[in-house]
C-alpha cells in the first residue's frame, strides 16, 4: 500500500487539465479540436502530452472537421476525443449523429458557456443540457455526464471512455466554465488503480464477421480498419452487414437495438451521488458546478435545522429516473437549481409521480449560483 | 477466375452486396471506379490495407460496391474522417472519393485545408458539374449560363476551378482527367496514390441525366465527345495561345512537388516530445 502511495503524484490542476489527464489515463490517443473559450486548455494539454505517448493531436479547420477526424481515428481502433464549447458543440452535432448511427465510440466534451450564439465566452452556464440530449437530428439514445470538480473531471473522463467503448456510443461530458478553470490539488491515481475498458473486437474469421450483428448485449464487436475485417461503415440506416437498407424489418430491428443496448446498461450508466439524504425531508437535485454549491448549501441549511439532502446527478442522460423518483417519494419538496431557465427541472417534473413539490432556482447571468442562494431557498421551502 | 477487367471486377467488387448499383446507365462513375481498381491492382495493394472513404452523392456510393475498408461519411466531411483514419493507422492507403458539390461546396474548406496540411492521402473528385442525386441543382462547378433545376433562367455564378484550388493550397500532387481519357486516368490515379502527401485527382465526368439533358447533351456519347473536344493535354498548352485555351480545360499532371507529408512531420513531433530527436526544433519561417 505504501509503495503504491509513493507512485501517486499530487498535482495542482484546473478542471480542463484534469479532464485531459483522465482521458489519457483511459487510453485516449487521438485528439482533434478547434480553439474555443473556455475549453482550449484541454486541446493544449493534449497537444503537449499525446505525441510522447505515440498518439496524435491535430487542430482542424473547424469543429465539424474535428468531430469527423475523431470518428475516423476511432474507426482505426484508437480511443479518440474532442473538446469544445457551445458554438463548436452546435457544429459537431452533425457528426455526433454519425457516431450514434455507425456506433463509433468517442468522447465529446462541452465546456458550457453562456448562449445562445456567441453568448458569453468567459462566463458559465448550463444551457446546453438539452442540446447534449437532442442536439443531433433523428431519434437516438445518448449518454451525457456532468462534472462538478477537478477530481470529477479526471474520474468522469475515464468513466466516459469506458462507457463509450463498452456501448459503442459517443459519450458527452458537460463541464462548465467554473469547473473548467477552478484549480485544485488532485492526487493523480496510479495506472493500476484505474479500471479501463477496451472495446470488444471480433474473434470470428473475417468472412463470418457481421459488423452490426445483434448480440445479447446489443453491442456488436468492433473491428478496426486495417485489421483484415473489411467492412462498410455508413451514416445511412444499414443492415447487420453495414449496407444501406430500406427494409422496414431491418430498420426497426436496428433502431430498437440502438436503444436497447443503452437500456440494458442503465444499472451501470446511471450514476448519482447522494449527500445527507438518509433522513432528508427536503432535497436539492443538482449537477455540475451547481452541485458543489448545493453541497455547501445543504450543510448550512442543516445548521438552521432544515433536514436537507442532495442528489447529485452525474449521469444526466439516460435520465436517472429511479433515483429521482426515490427522492421525490421521500421528500416533501425538491429544489432544482440550474444555470438555465429550467432544463433538468423539466425532466424532474416529468417523472414526478406523487405530486411532490418541485421548485426551481435559475440563474442566466453568467454567474454561478451561490450556496447562500440555494440555502435561503431551502429554508424558505422548509418552514 | 476470369481474365482482364472481368477478373478485376470479381477481385475488387463486393460479392455480398446486391447489385445492380444505383447509377444511371452510361454514368461516368463506373469508369472512375474501373480506373481506381486498375490503379490499385497495378500498385499491388493489399485490399485489407486500403481504406476507401466517400461523402454523399452519386460518387459517394462507390464505397458500397468496392471490397476495401469502406467509409461512407456525411456530406462534405469525407476528408476529415480520412484525416483521423490516416493519422491513427499509418499502414492504411487512404483514398477519398467525392463529388464536386461534396468537395467544393459543403466540404470546400476541408478540401483546402487537407491540401495545405498535406496528410498522406488521395482525393478523387468526380466533377459532373451538377447535384445529380438530388435532382439536378447547380453546383459550384456548373458552367456559367447552364440550365439546371435551380437555375431555370441560366447559371449566373462562375465556376470553381477545383484543381487550381488544390494547386494554390500547395497539394503535393494535382491532376485532372476525364472519363473519356480512361487510360490517362488510370495513370493519374496510380501516380496520385503513389505520392506521399496530399494528392488530388479531379475527374470530369458525365451526368447526362441531370446536366446533359438540360444542356443539349442528353446522351453519354454527346458528353464524352464534349470532353474529347475540349480537353487539352498539359504538355500541349505551352504551344497554345491564351485565346486558343479559352473555354478549354487542361488535363494531365498540373502540379507535382516534394514536401514532407503531415505524417512525416508529426513523427518528428513525437520524437521531439520523447526527447529522442537529434534535430533542433525547426526555425519559425514566414510563408506565403
Amino acid at each position: 500500500m505504501s509503495a503504491r502511495k509513493t507512485e501517486r503524484k499530487v498535482l495542482l490542476l484546473q478542471g480542463n487539465e484534469a479532464l485531459a489527464e483522465g482521458a489519457l489515463a483511459a487510453g485516449c490517443r487521438f485528439f482533434a479540436g478547434y480553439p474555443i473559450t473556455p475549453a482550449s486548455e484541454i486541446a493544449e494539454h493534449m497537444a503537449l502530452k499525446l505525441p510522447a505517448l505515440g498518439g496524435s493531436f491535430i487542430q482542424m479547420e473547424d469543429e465539424i472537421a474535428s468531430m469527423g477526424a475523431v470518428i475516423g481515428a476511432s474507426l482505426a481502433g484508437v480511443k479518440a476525443m474532442t473538446a469544445t464549447s457551445g458554438p463548436g458543440f452546435s457544429l459537431m452535432q452533425e457528426n455526433i449523429g454519425y457516431a450514434c448511427m455507425a456506433e463509433t465510440p468517442c468522447v465529446v466534451v462541452d465546456v458550457m458557456r453562456g448562449g445562445p450564439s456567441t453568448g458569453l465566452p468567459t462566463l458559465a452556464s448550463q444551457g446546453d443540457v438539452m442540446q447534449a440530449r437532442w442536439g443531433t437530428h433523428g431519434d437516438h439514445p445518448v449518454i451525457v455526464l456532468a462534472v462538478s470538480s477537478v477530481r470529477d473531471c479526471f474520474e468522469i473522463a475515464v468513466f466516459a471512455f469506458n462507457l463509450s467503448e463498452k456501448y459503442r456510443v459517443p459519450v458527452i461530458i458537460l463541464s462548465d466554465e467554473i469547473v473548467a478553470h477552478t484549480r485544485e490539488t488532485f492526487v493523480l491515481p496510479s495506472p493500476d488503480e484505474i479500471e479501463v475498458f477496451d472495446r470488444v473486437t471480433p474473434t470470428v474469421p473475417p468472412e463470418w464477421y457481421l459488423p452490426y450483428e445483434d448480440t445479447g448485449t446489443g453491442v456488436p464487436p468492433m473491428a478496426a480498419f486495417g485489421d483484415g475485417y473489411r467492412h462498410h461503415v455508413t451514416g445511412l440506416t444499414h443492415d447487420e452487414r453495414g449496407f444501406p437498407t430500406q427494409r422496414s424489418d431491418e430498420i426497426d430491428a436496428f433502431m430498437r437495438r440502438l436503444f436497447r443496448k443503452i437500456t440494458q446498461g442503465f444499472h451501470e450508466i446511471q450514476r448519482v451521488e447522494t449527500f445527507m439524504m438518509d433522513d432528508a425531508e427536503i432535497a436539492v437535485i443538482a449537477y455540475g458546478s451547481v452541485a458543489r454549491s448545493s453541497r455547501r448549501a445543504v450543510i448550512e441549511a442543516r445548521e438552521h435545522g432544515v433536514k436537507a439532502g442532495l442528489l447529485q446527478l452525474v449521469t444526466l442522460f439516460p435520465f436517472p429516473r429511479r433515483y429521482v423518483e426515490k427522492v421525490l417519494n421521500q421528500c416533501r419538496a425538491v429544489l432544482v437549481p440550474e444555470m438555465n431557465i429550467g432544463q433538468i427541472s423539466r425532466e424532474v417534473k416529468r417523472v414526478r409521480i406523487n405530486g411532490s413539490r418541485v421548485e426551481t432556482l435559475n440563474r442566466v447571468d453568467g454567474r454561478l449560483i451561490t450556496p447562500r442562494e440555494i440555502g435561503d431557498c431551502l429554508i424558505k421551502m422548509y418552514y | 477466375m476470369a481474365e482482364g477487367m472481368t477478373g478485376l471486377v470479381h477481385k475488387y467488387l463486393r460479392h455480398d452486396k446486391k447489385f445492380p448499383h444505383i447509377w444511371c446507365p452510361g454514368c461516368g462513375n463506373g469508369i472512375v471506379l474501373g480506373s481506381l481498381i486498375r490503379a490499385i491492382d497495378r500498385l499491388g495493394l493489399d485490399k485489407n490495407k486500403v481504406a476507401l472513404v466517400s461523402g454523399i452523392g452519386c460518387a459517394g456510393r462507390m464505397t458500397t460496391y468496392a471490397d476495401f475498408n469502406t467509409l461512407h461519411t456525411p456530406h462534405g466531411r469525407a476528408l476529415t474522417f480520412a484525416t483521423g483514419l490516416k493519422l491513427s493507422r499509418e499502414d492504411l492507403t487512404v483514398i477519398v472519393i467525392m463529388g464536386d458539390g461534396d468537395a467544393t461546396a459543403i466540404g470546400g474548406n476541408h478540401y483546402i485545408h487537407s491540401a495545405r496540411r498535406n496528410v498522406d492521402m488521395t482525393a478523387i473528385i468526380v466533377n459532373n458539374q451538377i447535384y445529380g442525386m438530388t435532382g439536378g441543382q447547380y453546383s459550384p462547378t456548373t458552367p456559367y449560363g447552364s440550365k439546371t433545376t435551380t437555375t431555370p433562367y441560366g447559371m449566373v455564378e462562375h465556376a470553381f476551378d477545383i484543381s487550381a484550388l488544390a494547386v494554390a493550397a500547395e497539394a503535393s500532387y494535382v491532376a485532372r482527367g476525364t472519363v473519356y481519357h480512361a487510360a490517362l486516368l488510370d495513370q493519374l490515379i496510380e501516380s496520385a496514390i503513389r505520392k506521399k502527401g496530399f494528392s488530388s485527382v479531379e475527374v470530369l465526368s458525365n451526368c447526362h441525366t441531370q446536366f446533359g439533358r438540360r444542356n443539349k447533351m442528353s446522351s453519354p456519347v454527346k458528353m464524352l465527345e464534349w470532353f474529347k473536344e475540349n480537353a487539352v493535354r498539359m504538355h500541349a498548352t505551352s504551344k497554345m495561345k491564351p485565346e486558343e485555351l479559352q473555354g478549354k480545360f487542361i488535363i494531365g499532371v498540373l502540379a507535382d512537388s516534394e514536401r514532407p507529408s503531415y505524417n512525416e512531420e508529426y513523427e518528428k513531433v513525437r520524437e521531439r516530445a520523447r526527447g529522442i530527436s537529434k534535430e533542433p526544433n525547426p526555425p519559425a519561417r514566414c510563408e506565403g
